[in-house]
């Protein structure tokens, strides 16, 4: 049986200039004892995908406030004012992505898929640099799938297989990112006993996940 | 009546029975006060649920029950949770009969400009690109002038959300509607003058003979949805 790990050892899996997928939206699911232990180990230069950048102190934003970040690729930062700061600084670069597009890419990056073809974004910014894709009469945006070295997520049970439950609106993206990373990190609200989750309550499957941080003490 | 509750009750008019809807953070979510009675709508938050309520009594929130602006919500009966990529499916794959959105600004043709001012303000788009894209219908909810200044405008001076035109504008003084000959003037808001709304708009306007006031949905008192 597999062991699970402390936050610590988890962030010591992550060294400086890795690319990591985070599950959460506006804080509410976001590994919150994974982003601590990066902070506190003094992560640096990541590249953090997500849906946004939190706020100050809350979600991924302690990671932008503590300097450990230095491209984000995400839907949204207009919740946290030390992102803008940083991004006109030039101490972050920023690619933003429309949401669903977000989505879908890191779905094809989990999935094996080349791209997606999406309306989202034609005829704005977004297009600039992409290949247009004419399909029945209709342009799309060849959009490209994206991974990363890691995927940390926060999910509400796991169990002793490490199989993943997710609770409401704290899932998001947790498992869409669970299968577009080379290391998959998770921690969960409590940890029960193989068995006790039913088959069709499990979102993502233990053997997809590489480490699972201890329950909370 | 104040000029946000004037642009909520307009649009709620628009709601449709047994319909996905969703709204925008900001003025647009205060259209869920006013769903006229006998109409049942499912609310979709784009952060992955259908059936969200009010925000529960204080000290009783969930922690993982929250909507697209991070507010605690509650979920009514027969509410049902999924992930950012079903999400965006429901979104993008033209499941939503509706989507209410604010906005900066509209051009003739209805194109919607609402996620960005170059150099001042760089929120990014998060949903809004997805929403005006894939939503049946788009509903822009805004006020008409900001500070002075027209939003709806002959063309857009910021970077647009979408090439596809909007299906109607609801603001405090107006309703307008896009269409291939033009932007239609619809509705006068109670008490405006037709010449008071074409000197508020630079874009310009067909105006037939008679333009009609607005009617608003009355206030339900919706057990689930107020208070």
């Amino acid at each position: 049986m597999r062991r699970a790990i402390t936050a610590a050892e988890a962030a010591v899996l992550v060294p400086d200039g890795a690319s990591v997928l985070f599950g959460g939206f506006m804080g509410v699911g976001t590994p919150m004892r994974l982003v601590d232990a990066l902070v506190e180990r003094g992560a640096r230069g990541l590249t953090i995908i997500g849906n946004d950048t939190g706020r100050p102190g809350v979600g991924v934003g302690r990671l932008i406030d503590a300097g450990c970040v230095s491209r984000a690729v995400v839907s949204h930062i207009g919740t946290n004012p030390v992102t803008q700061q940083k991004m006109i600084a030039g101490e972050i670069d920023v690619e933003l992505v429309p949401q669903g597009t977000l989505a879908e890419r890191i779905r094809a990056g989990g999935a094996g898929l080349g791209g997606v073809l999406t309306q989202t974004g034609i005829g704005t910014l977004v297009a600039d640099g992409k290949q247009i894709v004419s399909v029945g009469g209709r342009d799309y945006l060849l959009e490209l799938p994206i991974r990363a070295d890691f995927a940390v997520i926060h999910a509400h049970e796991a169990d002793y297989k490490f199989n993943l439950t997710y609770r409401l609106t704290a899932m998001n993206f947790n498992p869409v990112i669970a299968l577009a990373a080379d290391c998959v990190i998770a921690e969960a609200n409590e940890v029960v006993p193989t068995g006790v989750l039913p088959p069709d309550a499990i979102r993502t499957p233990g053997i997809l996940v590489h480490h699972l941080v201890e329950r909370p003490r | 009546m104040d000029p946000k509750e004037i642009i909520a009750r307009r649009v709620a008019l628009e709601l449709r029975h047994q319909t996905l809807v969703n709204l925008g953070i900001g003025l647009p979510t205060l259209v869920a006060k006013y769903v006229p009675a006998g109409i049942e709508v499912a609310f979709q938050s784009e952060n992955g649920i259908i059936g969200f309520g009010s925000p529960p009594p204080t000290g009783m929130e969930d922690p993982n029950l929250t909507d697209a602006g991070g507010g605690f919500i509650s979920a009514l009966p027969g509410a049902v949770s999924f992930d950012s990529a079903f999400s965006f499916m429901l979104i993008r794959g033209g499941h939503l009969d509706m989507t209410v959105l604010g906005g900066l600004q509209v051009d003739v043709l209805g194109r919607l400009a609402n996620w960005m001012v170059p150099g001042k303000l760089v929120p990014g788009m998060g949903g809004a690109m997805d929403l005006v894209a894939g939503a049946r219908r788009v509903i822009v909810a805004m006020q008409h002038t900001a500070r002075g200044a027209p939003k709806i405008v002959p063309a857009l001076t910021l970077p647009p959300t979408a090439s596809r035109p909007v299906s109607l504008i609801v603001t405090d003084l107006a309703v307008l509607r896009p269409t291939p000959e033009g932007m239609v003037l619809q509705e006068r808001a109670s008490g405006v003058r037709v010449q008071e709304i074409v000197a508020a708009t630079t874009a310009p306007l067909l105006v037939p003979a008679e333009v009609p006031e607005m009617r608003l949905a009355g206030v339900q008192e919706h057990p689930t949805l107020v208070g």
